[in-house]
């Protein structure tokens, strides 16, 4: 009876973990990163249930009240297993370093995801404590909702206006860091059309767990329209407003810019407004 | 003239931390008073406060790191209690400010004063004893640094009622800890607390590396040397070169702190990254100064209860020091999603796997170890094999995140948590318990209670797989570390499951308290009046149990490892009757108060630096001046125990004086 509760909520638990999250992949570099997850693990697993099983299965076999097992009070070396202890891990590890090696530099952020499509330019300032997402080429913006055309590259520049934070969207792969006076590059794409859930994976103070967004993708001919929609509902985004956005405010639903003024992103992580920037108060 | 110090300090208006300081507060009243009405503080101050002798510094190392355990594992329970509760649109009960301060105080006391103290307390104990040679290089240096750890304890848990902890995380990245985004005091306490208490690791791990080096018992060399030296001489190695780093590190954000430096600001040229490298480059190594040694306990526990010597010694040692320099070469693997490039990324990567390989050489040497073994399953070998069992999982994640690609979507993640908690608590925390319970004897001259001991080792087990697997899956679910809250609701069965574990692992630590208790009332059933209740095989096992403040009335003559078993095989099992000894007066070094006074200086120094109540601060420098000079000018430094002394203590206790 407790065995099947157990046996079914561990069931129900594992299945919820497979279906969302990291390996619940809807992009390119989530699926490659989840491969990579799986095979190393099969790899290691390899070698880790065997000794956990020779441990317990040594430790009881030798225990002390067993006279059938052979007591060997001087026996403290040899060559050949220490040549196979060392080799075992060392094989390991020069598999697993060759995946690492090729890993980081197939799936290095700021390295292009094909050539055949285009990809679209994201700008993204991490705020205290909201997401602004700049689109440089439609000169538009919006506040808290990231929507992308679905199988496009998405090409990201980031940074931050006053402390560190981690863009994510667990669902399509890589994080990087946002970082004050500094530029961070990812690329990702969503493959399908969905909503994702993205966040900040850096503490960044008080209002850090609201820095949740949605990542909605869309095909191509709605993102359009959205575009559209966005520029024809108004609301200009430049040096001035931006600094109303820069105070210290937790989410508070979504917005979006349809005019933003050239240059702003560039100017943002390089810096030269920094020194205006409000402090944090008690 | 109090700086920033006033009564808006005191959170009066926060009930949690005044009920939990206010009965904290009575337990200390009620401990201070008995102690007063019973007039132990003589016996205190002579025996314990003032006390130079390693063992003695060793065990209140140990009463330190537990009591700051109950400390940090409140905090534990607050943060789990808190996520269990706060899924959807609930909020919890703890708002941020208050979540933030408490998961920023779990991790700095976890490490700083709880990993640390009992590792340091292990060593300090285990090392002359097992080298066989009378007290540290620098008794009293060793008291000063015990002193100043116990000067940071006071200041972080001061924190508690006057004023604010940190709320930036436990290693207070900038730019959220500087002036602009951090103004309160919370981060002073951390920075002051942690130089103070950082400055008593630094004198303790020269103290003890120093003893490794320079004091041995005639004959022992380092081949000889017993296998808790070895990793004890690389994690000392391990202090001596990284906390200059911390010390120096935190000092640049202090000046910028304090006197407007840029050095890790937004603006001026500052550059936070620096930080965080130069963090991680004290923080990686900081990781295997508390599992080497708990490796090395790990060994003693194993080989002595095989009945066996130790499997592949040599390869043991190769592999402990090959960790104690591989560990200054992977501090990148922590941020590898700062977006260093693939080069860098890759190779920070495949040297901190390089690591598993000496690693998993380790955990294959104590499987042979076993095998062939006659194996009584005392309490510390539970702790072993529960180890090795619970280890190598945490060692397959902790590899795992070594591949750049896979830690791009695991960092900062709770299945980062539930990694290095995995090898924290699978590895120190159950290698400090066995060493504990291994070594109590020795202390105190009787056992703890077996049952209660494998019970709290259950507790601990179960608990630890309860509370931290269902965190593994969290991670890949997409929760990240440090959240005060979560929206998704499918996330709350496995924060109550963890929820549950930390209340197995509360069970445990409270079965800690009952079992000292019974074993303390049961001490004449315990009692080892041999020097040897586990059929020992190193040096400390020679002595009587408790050993007297000079440890040996003779050095051993030393020419293997396993010292006192061979010195057991050759006299048969029966102790050398036959040779009439005589004794030499000892030198033994005297009291002294000096630890506890700057101790007492630096925590005036350093709570005015807090509140910037400059003439405080002025005191506190001069009184621990005017100490260390004081000491400087001390002419008479040790006493003499007369050899008549040493020989009535070894007719009571010595050899001949043992039931065989």
């Amino acid at each position: 009876m407790w065995l099947r509760a157990i046996l079914v909520t561990s069931a129900a638990i594992s299945m919820a973990s497979c279906s969302e999250g990291v390996l619940d992949p809807h992009g390119p570099v989530g699926a490659a990163e989840r491969v990579i997850l799986y095979d190393s693990t099969a790899i290691m697993l390899a070698v880790i249930i065997p000794v956990i099983v020779l441990t317990l299965v040594f430790a009881w076999w030798f225990r002390a009240g067993n006279r059938r097992a052979r007591y060997r009070p001087d026996w403290e070396y040899s060559g050949r297993i220490e040549m196979i202890i060392w080799s075992i891990p060392a094989l390991v590890i020069l598999f697993l370093g060759g995946i690492a090696w090729t890993g980081s530099h197939d799936l290095d952020p700021p390295a292009p995801l094909g050539e055949s499509v285009a990809p679209l330019d994201i700008e993204v300032v991490s705020l205290d404590w909201r997401w602004l997402f700049i689109y440089p080429h439609e000169a538009i913006a919006s506040l808290n909702r990231l929507v992308v055309p679905a199988g496009v590259p998405l090409r990201f520049r980031l940074t931050s206006t006053t402390v560190m934070n981690s863009f994510f969207v667990p669902q399509l792969g890589s994080q990087i860091y946002t970082m004050p006076n500094m530029v961070t590059r990812l690329n990702l794409q969503a493959d399908q059309p969905g909503t994702f859930e993205g966040l900040s994976a850096q503490f960044s103070g008080d209002g850090f767990s609201d820095m949740r967004f949605d990542l909605v993708s869309t095909d191509r001919e709605s993102f359009k329209a959205w575009v559209g929609t966005t520029k024809a509902q108004g609301g200009v985004l430049d040096a001035r407003t931006f600094e109303a956005l820069v105070k210290p405010a937790k989410v508070d639903g979504v917005q979006s810019y349809g005019q933003v003024s050239e240059g702003l992103f560039d100017s943002i992580s390089s810096g030269h407004r920094t020194a205006a920037a409000p402090q944090r108060g008690q | 003239m109090l700086g920033r110090l006033s009564w808006a300090a005191i959170p009066f208006d926060v009930p949690v931390v005044m009920i939990a300081a206010g009965s904290v507060g009575f337990i200390i009243f009620c401990l201070l008073a008995l102690v007063t009405v019973k007039g132990w503080w003589p016996y205190l101050w002579r025996e314990w406060i003032t006390s130079v002798d390693h063992k003695r510094i060793g065990v209140m190392y140990i009463i330190l790191a537990l009591l700051m355990l109950v400390r940090g594992f409140s905090d534990a329970l607050l943060m789990r209690s808190q996520l269990a509760l706060a899924a959807g649109h609930a909020q919890g009960y703890l708002p941020p400010e208050h979540y933030d301060q408490i998961f920023s105080a779990h991790g700095t006391i976890m490490i700083f004063f709880v990993a640390m103290p009992f590792v340091v307390g292990l060593m300090n104990f285990v090392l002359p004893l097992q080298l066989g040679v009378r007290d540290v290089a620098f008794p009293v240096l060793n008291s000063v640094s015990f002193w100043l750890t116990a000067a940071g304890v006071l200041l972080v848990n001061v924190s508690l009622v006057v004023g604010e902890f940190a709320r930036t995380g436990w290693l207070a990245y900038p730019p959220l800890s500087e002036l602009a985004y951090s103004p309160g005091v919370g981060v002073d306490y951390y920075l002051w607390s942690l130089q103070i208490s950082g400055l008593g690791t630094l004198l303790s791990g020269i103290n003890l590396l120093t003893t490794i080096l320079k004091l041995r018992a005639p004959g022992m060399g380092y081949r000889q040397m017993p296998i808790f030296c070895w990793t004890a001489l690389a994690s000392n190695l391990l202090i001596v070169a990284s906390f200059p780093i911390l010390t120096a590190t935190f000092a640049m954000l202090l000046l910028d702190r304090y006197c407007g430096f840029h050095f890790f600001t937004n603006d001026l040229g500052g550059n936070p990254m620096m930080y965080v490298n130069l963090i991680w480059s004290w923080g990686h190594p900081e990781v295997y100064i508390l599992i080497l040694p708990a490796f090395g306990v790990f060994s003693e526990v194993v080989a002595t209860f095989s009945g066996k010597p130790l499997f592949g010694r040599r390869s043991m040692v190769m592999a402990t020091m090959a960790i104690c320099v591989l560990s200054f070469l992977v501090w990148l693997h922590h941020f590898f999603t700062m977006g260093a490039g693939a080069d860098v990324n890759g190779f920070f990567g495949i040297m901190t796997m390089l690591i598993a390989v000496p690693t998993g050489v380790k955990i294959f040497n104590w499987l042979f170890t076993l095998y062939g073994g006659r194996i009584r399953f005392t309490t510390p070998v539970y702790w072993a094999v529960g180890f090795m069992v619970t280890f190598v999982i945490g060692g397959m994640t902790g590899v795992l995140m070594a591949i750049p690609p896979a830690d791009f979507v695991l960092h900062n993640s709770l299945f980062l948590i539930a990694h290095f908690h995995n090898v924290v608590i699978g590895g120190v925390v159950f290698g400090v318990m066995a060493g504990i319970t291994y070594w109590f004897p020795k202390a105190f001259g009787f056992s703890l209670n077996e049952r209660l001991g494998k019970a709290v080792f259950w507790c601990w087990f179960f608990g630890f797989y309860l509370a931290f697997m269902p965190l593994y899956m969290l991670g890949l679910m997409g929760a990240t570390r440090r959240m005060q809250h979560y929206a998704n609701p499918h996330w709350q069965p496995l924060m109550l499951i963890a929820l549950a574990g930390a209340l197995l692992i509360l069970l445990g630590i409270a079965l800690t308290g009952v079992q000292l208790a019974v074993s303390i009332r049961h001490r004449d059933r315990y009692r080892d009046v041999t020097g040897d209740p586990w059929n020992g095989r190193t040096l400390e096992w020679s002595t009587p149990s408790p050993p007297p403040a000079w440890n040996y009335s003779h050095l051993p003559q030393v020419d293997r490892p396993d010292a006192f078993w061979a010195m057991k095989q050759q006299r048969g099992t029966a102790p050398d009757r036959s040779v009439p000894r005589t004794y030499e007066t000892i030198h033994v070094p005297r009291n002294n108060p000096t630890g506890f006074y700057l101790a007492f200086f630096a925590v005036l120094l350093g709570f005015s630096l807090i509140w910037r109540i400059w003439w405080g601060a002025g005191l506190g420098l001069l009184g621990a001046l005017a100490v260390g000079l004081m000491q400087a000018w001390r002419t008479h430094g040790e006493i003499e125990v007369h050899a008549d002394q040493v020989a009535a203590f070894e007719r009571l206790h010595g050899p001949k004086g043992r039931p065989v």
